[in-house]
């Protein structure tokens, strides 16, 4: 394991429960600077839920997230706001603003979080993060317009243009066809070379893990299972963790 | 069943409560409002101008028989000017936007929640409650009454034209008529209790858009609960209007 200063994000016995339903039953885990990490685990165990924790979206029930060293449940906003710029957030369902441009979609972070920048710098921003993702065409497009691959893409686009330390992508391959998966997946790494960020990506889809991961952990039963590179996991005597890899 | 009824209120509540503390606090979204209550207009104005003036033409030829049997028919313009400016204008324009404005937030909301673009507008430093909800109900707050007294000018127009249809009342008689009946008592509470329609209309499209369960269902059952909670809601509040104006007999 690395040294604790090149962990941007630390947790420790993080639980959160809805009612009855116990999702996260005492979640370690960290986050190494420059690493992608892949949490792998069945629909429903709780991944989005973990990320969403992380971000401040969700309050856990007890626990401590320390994220590039903020301890997330204790922010104010304000505070919050200020780390949010740090942290990027990829949405499974993308969450482009359907009455707004693309232009207009990647504008918002910027204007909302308070970076004043000139009209023509802010062209420029968005200009750099539609090229990144290869779309710089797309930018007076309607979402409605694009493909499920193309949203995929411009929802990166817009969380890459406050150029994080942190990406959190939740289920970025789901329900793209595998050659369009695979084109994500290539960007995703591609990204993590480009601005050395570090990012955790949550899926279940193994061509993914395949390109993506530096590490993989496993979140079974609300915990994380098991951790370590793809080839270990894959060549794991563990039956829990054996049914990932063999689809 | 009981039960839910009462849990339903009491989040309805606390989600107006919410509404009243969020609006005092900066920073406030000036632009969004204004975008909000351009299309609150733009979308409800042709439909309550003409659902305004059927009423008022249709009113006004209906009455006309029972007066003409008390050989009153002099007061046709008196009496409908009373139950269109008090009564139908304001509550046919309540029940148009509860219908198009209402469902209209509860969808849009709606379907915003369940593709996490309430969440995404959170982290991108943008508090949803006020950009979304706050705007949304200041809108309806603002556009309900000014679309209401828009409706009581065009239904006494469509009033004029009833009485027209069987004897010539002239232009100005009738508005003088309907100007030497229409007192403050009239008109204030009339107006004051459409500020209060606009209110019920936009939080509750609120509330219900932003509860809505998963799933594109989820979201139509927004839009549908939106209407009909809100739309019963305008009657509550008419018949507490009543009861207070008669307090204080203004009617
Ligand atoms: N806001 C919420 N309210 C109640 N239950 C929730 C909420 N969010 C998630 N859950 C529940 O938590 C569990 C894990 O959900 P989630 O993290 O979305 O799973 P996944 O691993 O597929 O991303 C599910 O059983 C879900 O029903
Ligand atoms: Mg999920």
């Amino acid at each position: 394991m690395k040294q604790d200063n090149s962990d941007v994000i630390t947790i420790r016995d993080l639980y959160k429960s809805f009612g009855d339903n116990k999702v996260l039953n005492g979640v370690n885990f960290d986050l190494h600077q420059g690493e992608n990490a892949v949490v792998l685990g069945k629909s429903g165990s709780g991944k989005s839920v973990l990320i969403k924790c992380i971000i401040g979206l969700l309050k856990p029930d007890s626990g401590s997230i320390t994220v590039l060293g903020n301890n997330v449940t204790e922010l104010d906003t304000a505070s919050l706001d200020k780390m949010r710029v740090k942290v990027g957030f990829l949405f499974q369902s993308n969450a482009l603003y359907d009455s707004m441009t693309v232009r207009d979609n990647l504008e918002f972070p910027l204007r909302r979080h308070w970076i004043k920048t000139e009209k023509s710098k802010m062209t420029d921003l968005v200009m750099e993060a539609l090229t990144n993702v290869g779309l710089p065409h797309t930018i007076d497009m309607m979402p409605v317009e694009l493909s499920g691959g193309m949203r995929k893409r411009i929802a990166l686009a817009r969380t890459l243009i406050l150029k994080p330390d942190i990406i959190l992508y939740d289920e970025p391959t789901t329900g793209l066809d595998s050659i369009t998966g695979k084109e994500i997946s290539h960007l995703i790494v591609d990204i993590q070379k480009k601005y050395n960020t570090s990012s955790i990506i949550i899926s279940h889809d193994i061509n993914c893990v395949r390109i993506v991961a530096n590490r993989v952990v496993m979140l079974i039963d609300g915990k994380c299972h098991a951790s370590g590179t793809y080839e270990e996991l894959e060549n794991s005597t563990d039956n829990k963790v054996k049914q990932f890899f063999e689809q | 069943m009981i039960k839910n009824i009462f849990i339903e209120v009491g989040l309805i509540a606390r989600f107006t409560g919410r509404f009243f503390r969020e609006l005092f606090k900066p920073r406030f979204e000036f632009g969004e409002f204004l975008r909000q209550c351009y299309f609150i207009g733009n979308k409800s104005l042709p439909l309550v101008a003409i659902t305004a003036f059927i009423m008022g033409l249709v009113i006004t030829i209906q009455s006309r028989p029972t007066l003409v049997e008390f050989g009153a028919e002099a007061w046709l313009p008196k009496m409908i000017s009373v139950s269109l400016v008090r009564e139908i204008a304001p509550v046919i324009t309540a029940l148009i936007c509860a219908g198009k404005i209402g469902s209209g937030i509860g969808a849009e909301l709606g379907s915003m929640k369940v593709t996490e673009q309430i969440d995404a507008m959170d982290v991108s430093g943008t508090n949803p409650y006020k950009f979304l909800v706050v705007t949304r109900v200041m809108a309806t707050i603002f556009m309900i009454p000014i679309l209401a007294i828009l409706a009581d000018g065009v239904s006494l127009y469509g009033g004029y034209l009833g009485a027209n249809m069987h004897e010539t009342v002239s232009w100005s008689l009738f508005w003088n008529q309907v100007f030497n009946t229409l007192h403050y008592a009239d008109i204030i509470p009339s107006i004051l209790k459409t500020f209060f329609f606009g209110f019920v209309i936009g939080i509750i499209g609120c509330y219900k858009g932003f509860n809505s369960a998963n799933g594109t269902e989820g979201v139509g059952q927004s839009a549908n609960s939106a209407v009909v909670v809100s739309s019963l809601l305008v009657f509550v509040i008419d018949l507490l209007a009543v009861q207070i104006t008669d307090v204080l007999h203004l009617n």
